[in-house]
């Protein structure tokens, strides 16, 4: 009996969750107008992919995918490189000041990006950098967060394996590169989902940074699709689906390595 | 020997600079910068020659403090951080619960479903909502005329506004701090709750003398990452009702990007931007000393 209304609840819920996309999906197949009427429909008379069509031939939706990818893959692979090498740092070396340093760090953390977003734009714009990859690649590189998750992983290895190298004549990068990120390695796949996938769906600094429409990214250019085609709903929906798809397959293939991520930083505090 | 060389110090330095040098010129300059220029009164014209910005002395929080925009998105803030922000922690530890129960299977499935929503994209969710929201042809108000409940135009009506947000966000967030717990949960030692059994403690006795004093850690963790989340409130006003109706969905971060990026009073924006971060703080500081206090 408890058993039965435990279930309930659980489909419940995963009704609730999934509801929004399934009528996302279903209004992006529908023709236009279709999904505008009373009573509400479920499913489209006729599946047509007319939206989606729209979607590549006149709002050119290719171009802001390839934005979307290449800043959120820049900012993975670099801010992997960025702030595995901090953490391995932090985990490894001894040097003064570096518990104060690293403390200093944490309480960064409770800054909220809002307050640095103004001076950076000026800052961006005056090295003639708005409006490019490089303004929304850039601030998104180091990230504290990430240092403290690589350093508390790194901790665990041990120093012996650090010195036999060292004996055998390995150079502190050697060392770094074929002995701490391949250990790394599980680390570092958590992290580079997190990070892409922030990235993917990051949308305030994008917007302010980008102020053209051909350097979009797929949030920032559906929001301001939303403004022109408000009514459309059938449209609208579409480029929801595109905007979510990618990021959401992403996540299905390698949601272990996520999910254990979020389990591992909140264990740790 | 050997010791000397690994702990080379400039090797160390080496690895350090790329992330030290980044926060430092993209976010500890900023930081300070913002603070200067939240004296100043920085605005459009200032932005072709940084030399027109004067300072003005505390002029701009002062006017912020006589603002009655700032006092409402300060108000809808608070509504939105009190009201979501308890509501989702308490959908989230209901979800991993349930989840987390023995008599269910399949809980890696459901994990899966209810973590769905946190990796979509906010502002396509937000899309969506907003027509689920539609007063005639959402689906949200076709299901309560169903049930006998009479349109509502979520978004149209001040009253509802921030109410249709928070509902969403609850929606879109549970299922992160459901993680979080899920975790903390399967921390409790099983034999707690065996030994409550045995001496015939109800299960919500057990809820309450076992399961939410033990996971007190968790939920705090839980409360301060929601918080400071729920205090940065955007993209849904800013997608769903540009923050109306008559301003009833404005937040402090929407406001504060309107002036900054609309108007470009960058000097007023970014003194909003400090009040915000001056509440954030305030509010962990807080519960940190909580948090000190209940492990004493």
């Amino acid at each position: 009996m408890k058993k039965i209304i435990v279930y309930i609840f659980l489909i419940f819920i995963t009704i609730l969750c999934l509801a929004p996309f399934f009528w996302m999906v279903s209004a992006s197949l529908m023709v236009s107008g279709q999904a505008n009427t009373f009573p509400p429909r479920f499913f489209p008379d006729k599946i047509t992919f007319a939206q989606y069509q729209n979607l590549f031939s006149r709002l050119n939706v290719m171009n802001y995918f390839l934005n979307s990818l290449i800043v959120s893959f820049s900012i993975t692979v670099l801010s992997l490189f960025v702030n595995s090498m901090a953490g391995f740092a932090f985990a490894k070396y001894r040097f003064t000041g570096k518990k104060k340093l690293f403390k200093l760090l944490l309480s960064f953390m409770i800054i909220p990006s809002q307050v640095t977003m103004l001076p950076l734009f000026l800052m961006l714009k005056y090295m003639g950098l708005i409006n490019t990859y490089l303004a929304v690649i850039i601030p998104g590189i180091a990230s504290i967060s990430g240092i403290f998750l690589i350093r508390q992983y790194l901790l665990a290895v041990p120093d012996s394996l650090i010195e036999a190298a060292k004996i055998d004549g390995a150079s502190d990068f050697q060392i770094y590169y074929s002995i701490i990120l391949p250990l790394a390695k599980p680390i570092l796949i958590t992290l580079a989902i997190f990070t892409f996938m922030t990235a993917w769906n990051d949308f305030l600094w994008p917007l302010i940074a980008m102020t053209s429409d051909s350097m979009y990214t797929l949030p920032v250019a559906l929001a301001n699709l939303m403004g022109e085609h408000s009514l459309d709903t059938e449209l609208m929906m579409a480029g929801s689906v595109f905007t979510i798809l990618p990021v959401l397959l992403f996540f299905l293939l390698l949601q272990k390595y996520y999910i254990k991520g979020i389990m591992m930083g909140a264990i740790k505090e | 020997m050997s010791n000397n060389k690994r702990f080379n110090i400039s090797a160390a330095y080496f690895f350090l600079a790329p992330a030290l040098v980044t926060i430092f010129i993209f976010f500890l300059v900023p930081v300070l910068a913002a603070f200067l220029i939240s004296f100043t009164d920085f605005d459009i014209y200032s932005l072709g020659n940084f030399q027109y910005a004067r300072f003005v002395g505390l002029r701009n929080y002062i006017q912020i403090f006589n603002d009655p925009l700032f006092w409402t998105s300060l108000k809808n803030t608070f509504y939105f951080v009190c009201v979501g922000g308890p509501l989702s922690i308490a959908v989230s530890l209901g979800a991993a619960m349930l989840v987390n129960s023995k008599l269910v299977k399949f809980s890696g499935f459901f994990r899966l479903v209810y973590f769905i929503p946190v990796v979509t994209s906010l502002v396509a969710v937000s899309i969506v909502w907003r027509f689920i929201y539609h007063p005639h042809f959402g689906m949200l108000n076709y299901f309560l005329r169903l049930i006998g409940i009479g349109g509502v135009d979520w978004l149209g009506d001040p009253h509802w506004a921030m109410p249709a947000i928070i509902l969403m966000a609850v929606w879109k967030n549970f299922g992160y701090n459901m993680i979080i717990f899920i975790a903390g949960l399967q921390n409790i030692p099983e034999d707690l709750y065996e030994a409550a059994s045995i001496e015939g403690a109800s299960g919500w006795h057990q809820f309450k003398s076992i399961t939410l004093p033990m996971l007190a850690p968790t939920t705090l963790f839980v409360a301060i990452i929601t918080i400071i989340g729920y205090f940065q409130l955007f993209a849904e006003p800013y997608i769903m009702t540009q923050g109306g109706p008559l301003n009833s969905t404005l937040s402090i971060v929407l406001y504060m990007y309107q002036e900054g990026f609309r108007w470009w009073n960058m000097g007023y924006s970014a003194a909003l931007a400090f009040i915000l971060f001056f509440i954030i703080l305030v509010v962990s500081l807080i519960q940190l000393k909580i948090k000190r206090e209940s492990e004493v």
